[in-house]
């Protein structure tokens, strides 16, 4: 098989975002989780919140490390693989990733050391503050990332030069443009919930195995309650998302809904084959009308099907059109275990069933894949552009010959597979464990955390200094 | 000519500054893992990563603020550097990316430390030999045509470029040897003293061979530092750098003072760094783009312009803090 370098570059560009998400989308709902835990133990003072939190912030600390060593990569991958789309949004997307840089380690400088290594070194509500700010500078984070994906996917607030690069010509636009409220507010719900149901997971993994500790319950009954309370707000916002991209992008929900041709009261297609060449999809099975309800929210009405759209500007249907469907189905499954859960707390038996702690257990991988799965949606539904309508991916790419990027994509999957596959193998030892009373905080390791700052190991030394 | 004090002009000190941090600061740690093997046994080697434990990963703050940077500030630049760097950028990061988990790993495992020991060597080793070769691309300059890269994905290879690559390492490698000199104590200090006594005159005779070569590479960098008579003002650098360079060796060879070679050594380095930046300027990609016409828009400049004037400089004195806590021996066991 022949593959242009553009092919090649943007399958770099897939694996190496791809791997990247799981760690900082992970990141995102453990620094909540570990600030709602170091809340309820400064309020409360129960000792199980305080076991809770020098347990995951084990786990927290390595998932974090990873997340920074993989997003180092992406921050020049930019350049060497895309560098017209570097040259030509630079002025734009540039400073927003620049703050997201100097927002993160700000925080991380400040805050991180002392979350993870301030216990009996400074007061509890010093170190809830810091669990607070590490909270919200990962939410930071997320703001300015997908306010510069968003831009690309629904540019506005710009100008474009005599050198053809974008410039920003009104800032409050750029980042606030119209798709960006949904994807960040889809995106901070999918990092709680599938930090839920890894959670989740955990504690049944645990009580599968006979540890039915308090910490154990614990954590399962909130993993619970925020899967039956953020699984159903997460599918309307995902629903207000797709009006969101019908208005903006309506060539990606052509794709996603697998509607070839326009017309008016179209049906929900749930499975089948699309088939781009001929313009259909084989197999379908199909809820008459339900399609145009969702999208029109009128029986019969109408939306363009990708008939509307020339066939250059189409993006891969059977991509998003899968990939959605198992986001969705995911998010479903999700609803479905909270809504079980809900039912057997009210029947008394939510530490008690087996078979609700099997299927939290199988479940506690879904957010992951759901995340995975609804980026490819969204990613490559708005193809073939990079800046959606002005600028295509194959303009975007760098003029670097196919074997080089060959080479380092085959680089890229040797050792990420084998460097972060170690990571996530400590941390599965880590959760193979189940919470002790009186959980150590220590976290063994060298003088200092993961993370990018010195500022662990500041606690440390004063500690030793004492 | 711009005013002094552009928009572009201050960015572009603001990311030399960036630049000049990370190879003060990552130089040394990186520098310990080239030297890594040298060191025989658990205890010398739990000595030597423990010296840079608390600090190495602020270290690399720096390398992704001055990417970050470059992207926002001269985006021009950042796309045709990147692509005719392109295997030595990837290298660099996947040889940052192994040592960085091996500084995380090495603590967990058990029986495959060893593994992690030697990921933490070749990591080091690739990264700091890629820096280096990268350097030395931009000096010898890069083919463009109209906004982009025009050369091909080996351009840079030349023999220029792998002696400045291997320049760079010995230079890390005398700054991990001067900083573990520094560090720590007994067996491991004495062996950091043999390695930096040879590691000291390499580098002079290496930075004197790159010096004399770079002329030879481009009429420009001939007339800058052999021109009469602006040479005359350029001469106190390089007569700086032969002083300071055997003033190095002789503490060296006195063996008497701690601190004092690694601060020789860094000293060294800054003037190599100011060496090479007035060979640069005014251009951002030597010969080829201006500062001024890499850099975005000033509505860009200044957007980031006012976040960076508040954070780096509370960045700044966070390290400075946490170099201060970690002063002295580092022991066995973790600083005390």
């Amino acid at each position: 098989m022949h593959l242009a370098a553009v092919d090649l570059a943007r399958m770099q560009f897939a694996f190496t975002v791809g791997f990247h998400i799981i760690f900082p989308a992970f990141s995102i709902g453990l620094a909540s989780y570990l600030a709602v835990l170091d809340g309820l133990w400064n309020f409360t003072g129960r000792s199980v919140y305080l076991d809770l939190f020098n347990y995951w912030k084990k786990i927290f600390a390595i998932n974090f490390g990873m997340g920074v060593v993989s997003g180092l990569v992406l921050s020049y991958e930019f350049g060497t693989n895309w560098s017209v789309f570097s040259d030509k949004t630079g002025p734009v997307i540039g400073p927003l990733m620049g703050y997201e840089v100097l927002t993160a380690f700000f925080l991380e400088a400040g805050f991180l050391g002392v979350m993870l290594f301030g216990e009996g070194r400074v007061s509890p509500k010093l170190r809830l503050f810091a669990s607070c700010m590490v909270a919200l500078g990962t939410a930071i984070s997320a703001f300015w990332i997908t306010a510069a994906n968003s831009w690309m996917q629904t540019p506005q607030g710009f100008a474009i030069n005599a050198d053809g690069q974008f410039t920003p010509a009104d800032w409050f636009a750029v980042i606030f443009n119209p798709s960006f409220p949904y994807r960040f507010i889809h995106m901070t719900l999918a990092a709680y919930l599938t930090t839920a149901f890894a959670v989740g997971a955990v504690a049944a993994l645990h009580f599968l195995r006979g540890h039915r500790t308090p910490a154990v319950e614990k954590m399962f009954s909130m993993a619970m309650w925020m899967a039956v309370l953020v699984a159903p707000v997460q599918i309307m916002v995902g629903d207000q998302h797709g009006l969101n991209t019908l208005e903006y992008q309506p060539a990606k929900i052509a794709a996603i809904e697998g509607h070839f041709k326009t017309e008016s009261g179209a049906p929900l297609i749930l499975f089948g084959l699309p088939d781009a060449a001929a313009g259909r999809v084989n197999y379908a099975v199909q809820i008459p009308h339900l399609g145009a309800l969702i999208l029109t929210h009128d029986w019969n009405g109408s939306f363009r099907g990708l008939d509307a759209f020339p066939k250059e500007n189409w993006p891969p249907v059977a991509i998003p059109f899968w990939s959605f469907r198992i986001m969705v189905g995911i998010g479903f499954a999700m609803l479905g275990l909270g809504l079980w859960g809900l039912y057997c707390r009210w029947r008394g038996a939510l530490f008690k069933n087996v078979w609700l702690h099997r299927a939290a257990l199988a479940m506690g991988p879904s957010g992951f894949v759901a995340i995975i799965a609804g980026w490819t949606t969204t990613e490559t539904g708005r193809q073939p552009f990079t800046v959606y309508g002005l600028l295509t991916t194959a303009q975007s790419a760098s003029p670097v010959q196919a074997p080089a990027v060959g080479a380092s994509l085959a680089a890229f999957v040797v050792v990420y597979l084998a460097l972060f596959g170690m990571g996530l193998y400590y941390m599965a030892k880590l959760m193979n464990r189940p919470p002790s009373p009186h959980e150590p905080a220590d976290i063994s390791g060298p003088s200092h955390a993961a993370g990018l700052t010195p500022a662990p190991g500041i606690a440390v030394s004063r500690e030793a200094g004492r | 000519m711009s005013a002094p004090f552009d928009l572009p002009t201050i960015w572009a000190g603001l990311i030399a500054v960036a630049i000049l941090a990370y190879v003060v600061l990552d130089g040394f740690d990186l520098g310990i893992g080239v030297i890594f093997p040298f060191f025989e046994g658990k205890q010398q080697r739990d000595e030597a990563m423990n010296s840079v434990a608390p600090v190495w990963d602020g270290n690399e703050t720096w390398l992704v603020l001055g990417g970050g940077g470059l992207l926002a500030a001269f985006p021009l630049a950042y796309a045709i550097v990147m692509p005719a760097l392109y295997p030595l950028v990837i290298a660099m990061l996947l040889g940052l990316v192994f040592r960085g988990v091996a500084f995380e790993f090495r603590f967990r495992a058990d029986t495959s430390a060893f593994l992690w020991d030697w990921a933490f060597f070749l990591g080091s080793l690739v990264a700091a030999f890629a820096q280096g070769v990268m350097l030395g691309a931009l000096v010898q300059g890069i083919k463009i045509s109209g906004r982009a890269y025009a050369g091909g994905w080996l351009d840079w290879l030349t023999p220029f470029s792998l002696l400045t690559g291997v320049a760079l390492v010995c230079g890390y490698a005398l700054l991990g040897a001067t900083w573990l000199i520094y560090k720590t104590e007994r067996g491991t200090q004495r062996q950091a003293f043999a390695l930096a006594k040879p590691l000291a005159p390499l580098m002079l005779g290496l930075i004197a061979v790159v010096s004399l070569w770079t002329p030879f590479l481009n009429d420009a960098y001939w007339r800058l530092w052999f021109g009469f008579p602006g040479n005359l003002a350029l001469a106190p650098l390089p007569l700086a750098c032969g002083a300071l360079g055997l003033w190095l060796i002789k503490l060296l060879a006195d063996g008497e003072r701690e601190i004092a070679p690694f601060l020789t050594a860094q000293a060294l380095f800054l003037l190599c760094y100011i060496g090479i930046g007035i060979s640069f300027y005014p251009y951002i990609v030597p010969r080829s783009v201006t500062i001024a016409a890499a850099a975005a828009p000033d509505a860009s400049l200044s957007f980031l312009l006012a976040g960076a004037i508040v954070l780096i400089p509370i960045i700044f004195a966070y390290t400075g803090y946490a170099y201060y806590i970690f002063r002295g021996k580092v022991g066995q066991a973790g600083y005390h």
